[in-house]
């Protein structure tokens, strides 16, 4: 408009509708946006201190792997049948393949049934109780399936004494519980998980003193090209040194510690388990500041992504999962593809995954990048959060903390939905993982959530 | 040496990072040494050997980070604490050398962001979003200067008291134009910076008196617009009262002139306290007001026209004595027009800009002549649906009827010269009045568009036996983009009898009509016969 020829400088933003362009929530939104100048009459500016205590509480955890559980009962008595699923609540009718697959190896694994379709009969009549890992202060990979003769992993946050679960990788590829097999294969490999690698690693981190801190290791992982959530090679190998030492004192049996530094070896992504852990214990001390606007958990089932947020109690807020864009096997495609699906995404909630791919460059090769695509994900990530982890930097760009603390204000206001690093399943029970890439959360989550929390402040001007 | 010692804990960083952010603390800020190393046993036995181990410090866990800095100075220290925080909370990656670009910022939080010293949002977004985005823009502590129009009215409510309480100008909603400090904003010419400040509710209002102000030698300090609904009793003229006090208060501004249409009863009462109270002269348009919508005293100057308004405006600034009434200016003479015996009575405005053909209304209203309008002074005028003309009509082609779907005439003339050539061809047109606006914001060459199709109209009655006069004024200055004496040409090569405002314009057309009354003799005779040739 010939501005800038009168002494002004222009800059012209590249505007859209915010969220799904439904006007009520563009006000809303501008209702709760922040407010440069604190002021107090402001709703933005009580979000804005909710969520740099929400976001400082993400900054100081401490996650430390403090102990593994034999089995899940250990932690939860009265479980009782329970089923723990990943992402927001499902019933049996709603669940896609590979959880219903999942759901039948447990039943199966904890012999509620001797075959495949009483189990299904079980499940479908009301004899399964099924709940949200994050609901039970737990997290897990893709179908999420945590019943109770699973032992899992312990870690706590020593700042703010939460803890949080997550079960171990299992062993065998394709024909795991997680990507919806079942039979005596499954179960078999969920036993070794009991009889040996638990009382094993068990022994290890009891033998550290005062457990292993994970937040360092994480640190330096995201150095040596991993997100800590597709990438793990780098933080499972320094886990194996920090657990070798202890494994290697008077009294462990011989074959268990060859057979779990072996699965140690073998398994990339065996520290996925800790990683998850650590951000889900870190995101729940997080959860429940009043008024903030801060996401805590972004988990999906298969059917739905579900978020919560942690002015928002326990709420969930959900939109249709979508299909990730990624990279094949030999002989799958797309058409195979089940939606997005699993608890991982809470490495992305706190700040790592996708929204530190600046320091994975490999992992775009999913979905076809180049490496400054990588670094692109981390800066275009940081728009839509509070802050950056000082904690967890990224050396590609210029050492600068990756992005952490999505504010649902933000992500409708940019239009910009978080992105996730994630494995991809057969929409078919059992047949296993067959790609990897990369997938976006549904905005109507975002928007859902936003208008709750304008509703639920209504008092503000 | 004295030496300060803290803890930042619990953040990981591996020696190389903080050596390098030693080095660079210490280069920034000229502080004799800094040290940062991990809360390890190992580490702390380094500094026992170099006597830094500060009891505040001897604490610290292997995941703390230990601070030492030594120097004399206290403010030295200080600042190179406060410069290894914002080390380690990391600075923003440098931009450059990035293959795929990143998406260009999409919310004004963004954009304040990439320019943190931006004082204005401009926003043009389509009006059930514009309000929310000019929310955002107040909390982001921008002046707002809102295009937009269908802005619900409750939420212009919020808005203002919002931009009120901190003290921030919301320009609309429906704000066409503004110059703030030279910068000319949406629809608005280029002028000559002086110590005028306007204020209006209407957008050509404003562009018309500022060029106006130019043509006879003045100068603007600001021109605010306040967006056409804020004058109403549900908003209470907010950003007109708070352009006021701006204008009171600006150095720059020693005159003030506010131009709009008569507001709300209430709103005219509290406006007129105002400019009472301000300690500058005032010049008052209420446009079609009566008595001009206030009392004229010894600051207040009551004007009628845009033309009036400018006028008063300059000579008050010149420290002139004003003239109780400033006369139209002088036009073109009316020379040689013949009006051979037709049934030619009426004059037709067709009008780009809303407040032009506010004021003609009023000027033929003065001298008695009703005018038929889209946009009536009184409901009873009002053309009727399909805005066909009849009699003497004022028709303001902005108005929302004929923009749905399609570009303001400013920009887009093809309807207003689809509606010339038919007023042309009807044989009861005396005169038809043209507004012709220039400016950042109009077409680049409105008269170019338009001359054609002048010559093409005048064609038409003529070969209908008739002598079609058409007046034209160009709202506009020499320094606008389109250049005002080029436009101005261009409209003379074709006939067009140009009159220096829009308040002469009107004058002219009426003294046009006049002319085509006395003219005689007038007989009967149908157009039918000479239109058979056609």
């Amino acid at each position: 408009m010939g501005q800038q020829r009168y002494g002004a400088s222009v800059l012209q933003l590249d505007w859209q509708p915010p969220g799904n362009g439904d006007p009520g929530l563009a006000w809303d939104l501008a209702r709760a946006t922040h407010d440069r100048s604190a002021d107090d009459k402001s709703l933005g500016s009580a979000i804005d201190r909710a969520n740099a205590e929400a976001v400082a509480r993400v900054l100081r955890a401490e996650p430390t792997w403090v102990d593994v559980a034999l089995a899940a009962r250990e932690i939860w008595p009265a479980m009782g049948r329970t089923l723990l699923h990943a992402g927001p609540p499902i019933s049996w009718a709603e669940m896609c393949g590979p959880m219903r697959g999942a759901v039948i190896g447990a039943i199966l694994y904890e012999n509620w049934a001797a075959t495949a379709a009483e189990a299904k009969e079980l499940a479908s009549s009301g004899g399964i109780r099924f709940a949200p890992c994050h609901e039970w202060g737990a997290v897990g990979p893709m179908c999420g399936i945590i019943s109770p003769s699973m032992p899992l992993v312990v870690v706590a946050d020593r700042a703010h004494d939460t803890r949080a679960f997550a079960p171990f990788m299992e062993a065998g590829g394709a024909r795991t519980l997680r990507f919806g097999a079942f039979g005596d294969d499954v179960s078999s490999g969920l036993k070794w998980i009991e009889r040996v690698l638990a009382p094993t690693l068990k022994t290890a981190v009891t033998a550290m003193d005062g457990g292993l801190a994970l937040k360092p290791i994480i640190a330096q992982a995201l150095h040596m090209s991993d997100d800590v959530h597709n990438r793990n090679t780098a933080a499972t190998l320094m886990l194996l040194r920090y657990v070798a030492e202890s494994l290697l004192r008077p009294g462990m049996q011989k074959d268990a510690v060859a057979d779990t530094l072996g699965t140690l070896r073998s398994d990339d992504m065996f520290f996925l388990s800790f990683s998850m852990a650590a951000c889900k214990a870190t995101m729940d001390a997080a959860h429940g500041v009043p008024f903030s606007s801060m996401v805590t958990a972004m988990a999906r089932n298969g059917v739905n992504v579900g978020i919560r947020v942690s002015g928002l109690a326990n709420e969930w807020f959900s939109g249709p999962a979508d299909v990730p864009v990624g990279l094949y096997l030999p002989g799958f495609s797309e058409e195979q593809a089940n939606p997005d699906i699993g608890d991982s995404a809470i490495t992305e909630t706190s700040g790592l995954g996708a929204f530190a791919m600046a320091a994975a460059p490999a992992m775009v090769q999913f979905v076809g990048g180049t490496p400054q695509d990588a670094l692109r994900y981390s800066r275009e990530m940081a728009r839509i959060t509070i802050t950056r982890n000082p904690g967890f930097t990224l050396p590609a760009l210029d050492f600068v903390g990756s992005p952490v603390g999505i504010d649902i204000r933000k992500v409708i206001d940019e239009s910009m939905r978080p992105v996730i690093n994630t494995a991809i399943a057969h929409k078919e029970p059992g047949m296993g993982i067959i790609g990897a890439g990369l997938v976006q959360a549904p905005m109507q989550c975002f928007t859902k959530a936003l208008q709750a929390l304008v509703a639920k402040h209504a008092a503000f001007e | 040496m004295p030496i300060k010692a803290l803890v930042k804990a619990n953040i990981y960083k591996d020696s190389v990072a903080l050596m390098r952010t030693a080095q660079l603390v210490v280069a920034r800020t000229g502080v004799r040494r800094a040290t940062l190393l991990m809360g390890t046993s190992g580490n702390k036995n380094l500094l026992v050997q170099a006597g830094l181990l500060d009891p505040a410090i001897k604490n610290a866990q292997p995941n703390d980070i230990m601070i030492v800095i030594e120097d004399d100075s206290d403010d030295a220290a200080e600042a190179a604490i406060s410069q290894v925080h914002a080390l380690i909370e990391g600075e923003e990656p440098r931009r450059a050398g990035s293959a795929t670009a990143d998406a260009p910022p999409r919310s004004i939080a963004a954009g304040v962001a990439l320019a943190p010293n931006a004082n204005l949002a401009q926003i043009s977004v389509p009006g059930p979003y514009a309000g929310a985005e000019a929310l955002k823009a107040l909390h982001q502590g921008l002046n707002v200067f809102l295009f937009s129009d269908n802005v619900p009215l409750e939420q212009e409510r919020v808005i203002k008291d919002l931009a009120r309480r901190k003290d921030l100008l919301v320009m609309g909603p429906d704000c066409g134009t503004a110059i703030i400090r030279g910068v000319p904003l949406g629809f608005a010419n280029v002028v000559r910076r002086g110590a005028v400040g306007l204020v209006g509710a209407s957008g050509t209002g404003l562009q018309e008196v500022s060029c106006r102000i130019h043509q006879l030698g003045g100068g603007i300090s600001h021109a605010i617009g306040t967006g056409s609904r804020d004058i109403s009793e549900a908003i209470g003229g907010s950003t007109m009262s708070q352009a006021l006090q701006l204008l009171a208060t600006d150095p720059d501004t020693k005159i003030i002139a506010i131009v709009s249409k008569p507001p709300a009863a209430s709103v005219q009462r509290s406006i007129g306290r105002e400019a009472q109270s301000i300690g500058k002269p005032v010049v008052v348009c209420f446009l079609g007001a009566p008595g001009g919508g206030a009392a004229g005293t010894s600051s207040i100057h009551l004007a009628s026209t845009l033309y009036d308004t400018a006028a008063k405006a300059v000579a008050l600034e010149r420290g002139n004595a004003v003239v109780t009434s400033a006369a139209a200016p002088p036009t073109e003479a009316i020379t040689d027009e013949r009006f051979p015996g037709h049934e030619q009575r009426f004059v037709r405005g067709l009008f780009s800009g809303g407040t032009f053909c506010y004021e003609a209304q009023i000027i033929w209203r003065q001298h008695g002549i009703k005018t038929f309008s889209n946009a009536p002074l009184d409901a009873g005028c009002r053309l009727s649906e399909g805005g066909a003309s009849r009699e003497h009509c004022a028709i303001d082609l902005g108005s929302d009827e004929f923009t749905i779907g399609r570009p303001h005439p400013m920009i887009d003339p093809s309807l207003r010269i689809e509606r010339l050539l038919q007023e042309a061809r009807d044989p009861s047109v005396a005169v038809i009045l043209l507004d012709v606006v220039l400016g950042y914001g109009s077409h680049e060459d409105p008269a170019g568009i338009l001359a054609p199709a002048i010559g093409e109209a005048k064609s038409v009655a003529a070969r209908d036996g008739r002598h079609l006069p058409i007046v034209c004024f160009v709202c506009g200055t020499e320094e606008d983009p389109q250049v005002l004496s080029s436009q101005e040409s261009a409209l003379r090569r074709e006939g067009v009898l140009l009159a220096p405002s829009s308040t002469a314009a009107a004058e002219l057309a009426m003294g046009i009509v006049h002319q085509a009354a006395t003219a005689a003799p007038r007989t009967a005779r149908s157009p039918a016969s000479s239109k058979s040739s056609g």
